[in-house]
């Protein structure tokens, strides 16, 4: 994404109408603005007069961000986390922490998008242009993530989509990633090799569950095959109060 | 007819609340609510105590709009609302005007449904949001006031000065929420 919207962005939202300091300022930087009708004093508009509001969700929708860059910002995300922590598990929930709140974020987006291009894929046939259902089951929630969810932030589908075998944890779910796009660039340091920098996936995966009224803990493990050095396996750990929603919901056939 | 709109984060706080009245049928947009001006916390409480019907109805069905759900009968007071995936809730409280005058719009609506003409049909679709707030059109007209602020608390979402749970504060997104309200309400 270029720097110019970002910028437009931060302006408009981080404004609120009626600050004395901000209205100054804006007569500062931008003389013309007086003269142009101003409902909201005080707010301060970016110079192309545009908002967040203004822009389409759909435009970034094909819109491919350059590897390299990514790769870059993503180094220094794990950077960034690595200060002052105590060890592998605090890095791991560090950057953890860091892709929750994209989880919810996505979520939005995600609904938002698919309700968009069914309505206007159906109107011309104008028959009931039904947006997507939220995920009630455990099941819809992971076909969600492994499909969806994936192809919005990887371009592609998850590798495999498991349930534990163990009759101890019938909470657990796994996702597989045979190649991950975020560890490939990083090379972890022998001492450290539990390490898994796609907890930033399974943050991003906790929030979704999270936002959906799923309660869930979500790690990532390593789990190289010979074909696939640095498959990643996420692994889903359903709270007791989903558990007994999904028993209650299986009995009245809600799918 | 007055709405009273108000979007609630998922750990109840309220986020947003707007009042307002109909534009349609010479409506002049502004709210005239049964109660009087020192009663206002009546639509809160209202609307507040419609959230146990949400959370019930939101595990039964899957859409995100979940249609008129709740009905409180001494104020007249009907309450419709919408879900976002990421479990904020949109509440819209609607209250007919007491006392349609000469009771002509539950005609027009009525002769609305016989189709006789095309002027009487688009004056009686607008009258009987109105007066029938459970009728299709209206479920229909709220249905599209909430898909359009819904596209705008998405933009509110996606900002990364934006945490969830946040007071949305932005005069933009008032005015962009007044402006679904005159368009569709």
């Amino acid at each position: 994404m270029a720097a110019p919207p970002r910028h437009s962005a931060m302006l408009s939202v981080s404004n609120t109408a009626g600050t004395p300091q901000s209205g100054s300022s804006d007569k500062s930087q931008t003389p013309q603005q007086p003269s142009t009708p101003q409902p909201t004093q005080g707010l301060r508009v970016p110079s192309n007069r545009k908002t967040i509001y203004d822009r389409h969700l759909n435009r970034s929708r094909n819109a491919e961000l350059s590897r390299a860059s990514f790769a870059y910002l993503f180094a220094e995300m794990v950077t960034y986390a690595q200060r002052r922590v105590t060890g592998i598990q605090d890095l791991e929930k560090r950057l953890n922490e860091q892709g929750y709140p994209l989880g919810l974020r996505l979520l939005d987006l995600l609904f938002y998008r698919t309700t968009t291009t069914s309505s206007s894929a159906l109107s011309s046939s104008s028959t009931s242009s039904s947006p997507p259902n939220r995920p009630l089951r455990i099941l819809t929630l992971l076909h969600l993530i492994h499909g969806p969810l994936w192809r919005l932030l990887f371009g592609r589908s998850a590798d495999a989509l498991e349930h534990s075998v163990s009759p101890d944890t019938p909470n657990e779910y796994m996702i597989t990633d045979n190649d991950p796009l975020v560890n490939t660039y990083i090379s972890v340091p022998r001492e450290m090799n539990q390490l898994n920098c796609a907890a930033f996936v399974a943050g991003i995966i906790e929030g979704v569950c999270d936002g959906c009224g799923f309660e869930a803990k979500v790690s990532a493990h390593n789990q190289p095959t010979e074909m696939w050095p640095s498959r990643t396996v996420f692994l889903l750990g359903f709270g007791e109060s989903v558990m007994e929603r999904e028993k209650v919901l299986e009995r009245a056939g809600i799918k | 007819m007055s709405y009273y709109f108000t979007i609630l984060s998922p750990t109840d706080t309220p986020i947003f609340n707007i009042a307002f009245g109909t534009s349609k049928g010479g409506g002049d947009g502004i709210a005239r609510f049964r109660f009087p001006d020192t009663a206002q916390y009546m639509n809160q409480f209202i609307i507040h105590s419609s959230l146990d019907i949400v959370e019930e109805a939101q595990w039964t069905n899957g859409g995100m709009y979940l249609k008129h759900i709740d009905t409180y009968p001494p104020a007249a007071a009907y309450i419709s609302a919408f879900l976002t995936p990421s479990g904020a809730r949109f509440l819209l409280l609607h209250q007919p005007p007491q006392l349609p005058n000469s009771g002509s719009s539950g005609g027009l609506g009525s002769s609305s449904l016989l189709g006789s003409s095309g002027n009487l049909v688009a004056r009686g679709s607008t009258s009987s949001i109105a007066a029938n707030p459970t009728s299709p059109q209206t479920e229909e007209a709220v249905r599209q006031f909430m898909t359009e602020v819904y596209e705008s608390y998405v933009k509110t979402a996606m900002s990364p000065f934006y945490k969830q749970g946040m007071e949305i504060r932005s005069p933009v997104f008032r005015t962009r929420v007044t402006a679904a309200g005159k368009k569709w309400l």
